[in-house]
């Protein structure tokens, strides 16, 4: 293939960053609709990286690769397999999503697109890089617009949280560092391809600490417990279109790495630390749960239900058999879309009503109806509602970890529960919000508009899709997953 | 046509979709689509039936749905003449239903969506009756169960009836932790999930553990078996080729099976159907997980009558049904089930009897009957069981609806209010004598000819516990059915305003509840023992099959029956015996029975206090502790930045800053040479290089 | 009697107008002066270059090179340089260099 389409994907939000730069800042309109456009010709683009993914293999695919600093040997190298390509194409779409929810940003508008453009160039460099360097270098120049996005267009806390997530990532990020300056003082190459090729050379001890350090970065960016404080802190206060990226594409990147990083690189650690990271998804998943049950907050159950859904991600990941670590990527995937769907849907209620207290709505139903049925739609995704992809990713995760040898029997017993709890608390949460007694103070309420419908209404069908038919996202999966388990079991 | 059964459930779903995207404006349109595609159902079921009867060997037909190297999931149909029948059973009651709701729904502003979810129903509950794979079963099985939810709810400015929906998915959906345990534990041991290949697998398992002898076994098993150990070999091979060596399914997988593997296998195998059957103990309300449905009765009633009583709650039996031959492995976990069934059965039938209610009477009625399913399936009674519940889906649906047309038209639930309304309202009276008749089993009604198998199941192997309980169950129900009838129907109107204002129901709603009653008395005779070509031999594809009739085993069933009919007479007809005197008299089992052995109070204070209160505890926990360490670890980070800028200040700046002054001083003095004129900086340069030039030289 | 023009010529006058170009910035107070005195500073400069190269290195083209770079960039300083007197003028309501003294302590 001719066409750089991973450098493209990366890049194109970087010229709509530029263009929207250019534009006059009173000229609100030609700012969104630049953006628009940008994330929706990337769409176009990661659409077009889809069609031409060959899923019959395992290898690297639309791989460039050019020398950039050959002294210490640092290559601008990308590509994408089955593990990329849908996050890919998850991240084209949630940014395309949030930029048309960002609609209703009123204040300092143009600085809100060009952070959030370059929050894309930073997502899409973290899925495409196979060199550390641009990796790490993509890792962090995501943190600086999310600084932003959240510092100054957040909520009431906005300081605190934007300064708690940004010095939490960088302190795992240094650990990172740490574990990249150990592989390539040891090796002498910073390429993953050629890290991953070799690691059979790599001694017992040495992939032990150099996996608890990257363990500390990607466990503060799933969030694992307990690590996963600033999560509800960033949740909250972030703009709505934040949170939707912040859940649906950053926490991914946690466990992306695992899958991209540490697992391959470290087979042995791997093995070795299967149970206490499955036991730590355990802990996330019921704990997360139960949390989430507490909260008065909408928007911070939302939050704390992630900490569970992620959980399940870490739980199939540990089991290290092929169903078990599809059905982490796929409950990556389906997390994104129904999670940033759910956060979405907040932002339309709170925009409305300027409150997200849970006991403060009631008997909404009967006013908005079509609000109603789409956010019961993605509630009952949510608690893993059979025939939509938490379901599938669920059931996947318990199969094949109840299958692996790594993991004891009981974790994945104890997991199960995490199902009931999670629909406990949706189900309280639609019970208070939209059914009851009407509360009138709501009279004024107008129903969810067109736009905010749009915006919604591609994640619920790829959730109904993949739900019905797995088999469509499977199959980008599964040369790759396996090839993945071969190499660790082999 | 039998290749064509999967369009059946998608006609109710066509049916969802259009009214949710484009009829829900019109509620005449709506409701006639619905009716229509649920009729086109029904007609397709008929068709298939026909073609089971003459053919009763099972059609299957898979797809894949998710697949590995070496381990997939199949998903699809597989029609035997069980699934045949209950097609018939879902697709004639909800059509029924559907038309009832006409009338009853009547005027209600959400008309239209009320049929958009029986719609969805109706799809979900087809979709579970030919569905060919467990894991398809658990995804039907929740969808009915969100249907439920949302149905039960249908009026959710009621607290109590948006309570009960929450009650009945939350309670279901604990018991379904079991289902999809089982299932995980299902496709780790035997590697799949689907119908027929699991039948086959244990086939061969049991075989090779001994269980059953070899010759014994048809020769259509034996062939099934020469597959299995194909399939085993040809895994054999693959497994070796990608030297995957802890794939799904490990346990019987590649490696010739010796005895005891084969024994501690079927085990295995035989305790995940039992976890599966604590789902179908959810769904059909078995104890402990029966609170819900009592107060699912908050939702319409067409609801009730349609998911509650026929069909969804049946679902569950439906799935034990399907999984007999796995949880009779071994006749100790049979056991299990029938004493679930049996607890199940008495604990409803006493409730029963003294609740005031019309519809939570014959919600507990529901219970115990469904007790009586669960009782006979776990003794291996698979005719008995599938039969009393194709039988009890007419003539309970039929109680509700009636009970529905009574409430319709004196708009209360409570028999204390009612009274005398035969006068006003003939036919619905007249049907739900019918009903109350064939639930006690009077002959030669439907009931009489289901209840009377079970009967002899239990007598015939021997179980005479459960025979006595069951006999017991029968006099109760006998009872409280006539209770709800004289108290409700017969004697002076209680409430006089009611009584004047009450009439009879619309042609809509009285034509379902007359072809109900045609039913209950007439589709029992299918199961007359004495037929040749009965309901028993149908379902064990066309092989002739039955319980010997024991005709003093009738007998007696009869008797109690009409000595129950009796006592009800006595007490709520002639007055003879005063209720409330006897209420009196057994005070301490009265209140206990009224206030449902306490299982509401107990759930609370055993389940869901403790949760609340962990969830707090952990919320706490988290804000304190967790993040407490967290915001710690800044706090001190600060503290230390703060001492260090003390520090900084007073000694490290204390020496710079007197360097600093020093300088400031020197600067002061020297400034002035700083004229600020350009050109005065350009001289000094230039007669610099002048210097420097003239140095050069000399 | 005219004698040939030798190296020594050019020089002299390279450094007439070198000096010339010196006492012009040293003394101007009206800073278009000063500009234009430091253009007399570059045309002696470029004289040297180009009269070194002709004489010492003829077959070297490096002298008249680094003459017209030294023209482009004669031009651009007075670009630049006008662009400040406008702005300076604004500024000041004049441009005596003296006037502008406000980097004095």
């Amino acid at each position: 293939m001719d066409f750089p389409i991973l450098t493209f994907l990366t890049f194109f939000p970087l010229v709509g960053m530029i263009a929207v730069m250019l534009l006059k800042k009173e000229n609100v309109g030609a700012i969104r609709w630049t953006s628009v456009f940008f994330t929706f010709v990337t769409l176009i683009g990661a659409i077009f990286l889809v069609a031409n993914y060959d899923y019959s293999t395992s290898k690297m695919q639309f791989i460039e690769r050019y020398t950039w600093f050959p002294e210490v040997g640092i290559n601008y190298f990308m590509g994408a397999d089955g593990i990329s390509v849908p996050m890919l194409f998850l991240t084209a779409l949630l940014s395309f999503l949030s930029i048309v929810g960002s609609f209703g940003i009123k204040e300092r508008v143009k600085e809100y697109f060009a952070w959030f453009l370059l929050l894309e160039v930073g997502m899409m460099g973290v899925f495409c890089s196979l060199d550390f360097f641009l990796f790490y270098v993509f890792w962090e120049v995501m943190l600086v617009p999310m600084y932003f996005l959240i510092g100054v267009w957040g909520g009431p806390r906005r300081e605190y949280a934007a300064i708690k997530f940004f010095l939490y990532t960088l302190f795992g990020s240094i650990f990172m560092l740490v574990g990249i300056l150990a592989l390539y003082f040891t090796t002498g190459t910073l390429n993953m391809m050629e890290l991953i090729a070799q690691n059979n050379i790599y001694n017992h001890v040495f992939q032990l600490w150099v996996f608890a350090a990257f363990f500390i970065a990607f466990a503060i960016k799933v969030p694992i417990w307990p690590f996963h404080t600033w999560l509800p802190d960033a949740h909250v206060e972030a703009p709505t279109a934040v949170s939707v990226i912040l859940a649906g594409i950053l926490l991914k990147m946690g466990t992306y790495g695992f899958l991209r990083i540490s697992f391959p690189m470290f087979p042995y650690a791997v093995k070795y630390y299967a149970v206490p990271l499955a036991i730590l998804g355990l802990i996330s998943i019921i704990y997360g749960a139960l949390v989430s049950m507490a909260q008065k907050d909408l928007k911070k159950l939302v939050a704390y239900s992630s900490v569970s859904h992620m959980g399940y991600c870490m739980l199939g990941m540990a089991a290290i058999t092929t169903v078990g670590i599809s059905g982490c990527l796929f409950q990556m995937f389906s997390h994104g879309l129904i999670t940033g769907a759910l956060f979405l849907l907040v932002g339309v209620i709170y925009d409305r009503a300027h409150t997200r207290e849970i006991a403060a709505f009631g008997g909404l139903g009967v006013k908005l109806p079509v609000y109603t049925g789409i956010f019961v739609l993605f509630c009952m995704a949510s608690l893993g509602l059979p025939g939509m992809s938490g379901f599938v990713s669920e059931f996947m995760v318990f199969v094949g970890s109840f299958n692996s040898i790594y993991i004891h029997k009981w974790i994945v017993i104890t997991a199960v529960l995490g199902v009931i709890l999670t629909a406990a608390y949706f189900l309280r949460t639609i019970q208070s919000m939209f059914l009851g007694q009407f509360n009138t103070r709501w009279e004024g309420l107008t129903e969810i508009n067109g736009r905010e419908i749009f915006t919604v209404f591609p994640l619920a069908v790829f959730t109904l899709l993949i739900g019905i038919y797995p088999k469509t996202l499977n199959i980008f999966l599964k040369a790759t997953v396996e090839n993945l388990v071969r190499m660790l079991t082999g | 046509m039998v290749e064509y059964s999967w369009l059946i459930p998608l006609f109710p779903l066509l049916s969802f979709v259009l009214i949710v995207f484009f009829l829900n404006r019109n509620n005449r349109v709506s409701s006639y689509f619905a009716i229509a595609m649920i009729l086109t159902s029904m007609v397709l079921s008929f068709k298939i039936l026909v073609e089971v009867l003459a053919n009763p060997h099972p059609y299957e037909a898979f797809i894949t749905w998710l697949s590995w190297t070496g381990f997939s999931l199949p998903m699809g149909i597989y029609i035997d003449p069980l699934a045949a029948v209950m097609l018939i059973v879902v697709t004639i009651v909800s059509s029924l239903v559907h038309i009832y709701s006409l009338g009853y729904m009547h005027g209600d502003p959400r008309f239209a969506r009320f049929f958009a979810y029986l719609s969805l129903f109706s799809f979900s509950m087809l979709g579970l009756v030919i569905a060919g794979s467990y894991v398809l079963i658990l995804v039907f099985w929740e969808l009915v169960g969100l249907t439920s939810y949302f149905l039960i709810g249908f009026w959710f400015e009621k607290k109590i009836a948006a309570d009960a929906g929450k009650k009945a998915f939350v309670t279901t959906k604990l018991a379904d932790l079991g289902f999809l345990l089982g299932l995980v534990l299902m496709i780790f041991v035997i590697g799949t999930a689907t119908l027929p290949e699991l039948n086959k697998k244990i086939e061969s398992l049991k075989i090779t553990a001994g269980m059953v002898e070899e010759n014994h076994s048809s020769k259509q098993l034996h062939n099934a078996e020469m597959t299995v150990h194909e399939g085993v070999s040809k895994h054999h091979k693959t497994h070796n080729r990608t030297g995957e060596s802890h794939e799904v399914g490990t346990a019987t997988h590649g490696k010739a099976i010796s005895k005891e593997d084969a024994k501690r296998t079927l085990i295995l195998i035989g305790i995940a159907g039992l976890l599966m059957f604590m789902g179908a103990c959810g769904k059909s309300a078995q104890f402990p997980f029966h609170v819900w449905l009592p107060d699912a009765m908050e939702g319409p009633t067409p609801v009730s009558a349609l998911i509650h009583a026929a069909t969804m709650v049946a679902a569950g039996v439906y799935l034990t049904a399907r999984l007999m031959g796995v949880i009779l492995i071994s006749p100790t976990m049979g056991l299990v089930v029938a004493s679930i069934g049996t607890i199940t059965a008495f604990m409803a039938a006493t409730i029963g009897l003294v609740q005031n209610d019309i519809k939570r009477v014959l919600a507990y009625s529901t219970i115990s009957q469904l007790g009586y399913m669960m009782m006979v399936l776990g003794l291996g009674g698979y005719t008995a069981g599938t039969f009393h519940l194709y039988t009890h889906a007419f003539f309970k649906a039929l109680l509700f609806l009636a009970a529905g047309s009574v409430i319709h038209a004196v708009h209360t639930n409570d028999i204390q209010e009612m009274g005398g309304l035969h006068k006003k309202m003939k036919i619905t009276s007249i049907t739900f004598l019918i009903a109350s008749l064939s639930i006690s089993g009077i002959f030669p009604f439907s009931g009489f000819w289901s209840k009377d198998e079970i009967f002899a199941v239990a007598f015939e192997g021997g179980h005479y516990v459960i025979l006595v309980i069951g006999i017991l169950v029968a006099f109760m129900t006998a009872f409280y059915m006539f209770r709800l009838y004289f108290m409700t129907f017969t004697g002076k109107p209680r409430d006089q305003h009611a009584y004047d204002h009450a009439h009879e129901s619309p042609y809509n709603m009285t034509v379902p509840l007359m072809i109900f009653a045609l039913l209950s008395i007439f589709a029992g005779w299918w199961g007359i023992p004495w037929l040749h070509t009965n309901y028993a031999s149908f379902v064990f594809f066309g092989h002739p099959h039955h319980v010997e009739p024991n005709m003093i085993l009738m007998l007696i069933s009869l008797v109690v029956a009409l000595s129950g009919i009796g006592l009800a007479y006595l007490m709520y007809y002639k007055r003879a015996i005063s209720p409330e005197t006897m209420a009196q008299r057994f005070k301490p089992i009265y209140t206990l029975l009224f206030n449902k052995y306490y299982f509401d109070e107990i759930y609370m204070a055993i389940i869901i206090n403790p949760t609340y209160r962990l969830m707090e505890i952990l919320f706490k926990f988290d804000q304190i502790v967790i993040d407490g360490m967290v915001n710690g670890v800044g706090k001190l980070t600060l503290l230390w930045s703060w001492a260090k800028e003390r520090f900084d200040t007073y000694v490290v700046d204390g020496a710079v800053n007197g360097v600093g002054h020093l300088s400031l001083a020197t600067g002061r003095a020297i400034r002035k040479t700083q004229t600020g004129q350009l050109q005065t900086y350009a001289l000094v340069i230039f007669l610099g290089a002048v210097v420097l030039i003239f140095m050069k030289f000399i | 009697m005219m004698s040939e023009l030798t190296l020594l010529h050019f020089l002299i006058l390279a450094a007439v107008l070198f000096a010339l170009g010196i006492f012009g910035l040293l003394t101007r107070r009206n800073a278009i002066g000063i500009l234009m005195s430091i253009e007399l500073m570059f045309n002696g400069a470029a004289i040297n270059f180009v009269a070194f190269a002709r004489y010492v290195a003829p077959q070297e083209i490096a002298g008249q090179v680094f003459t017209i770079f030294i023209i482009t960039i004669a031009a651009a300083e007075a670009a630049v340089g006008l662009a400040i007197v406008i702005l300076i003028y604004r500024n000041f309501k004049g441009i005596e260099v003296d006037k502008i003294n406000f980097m004095k302590w």
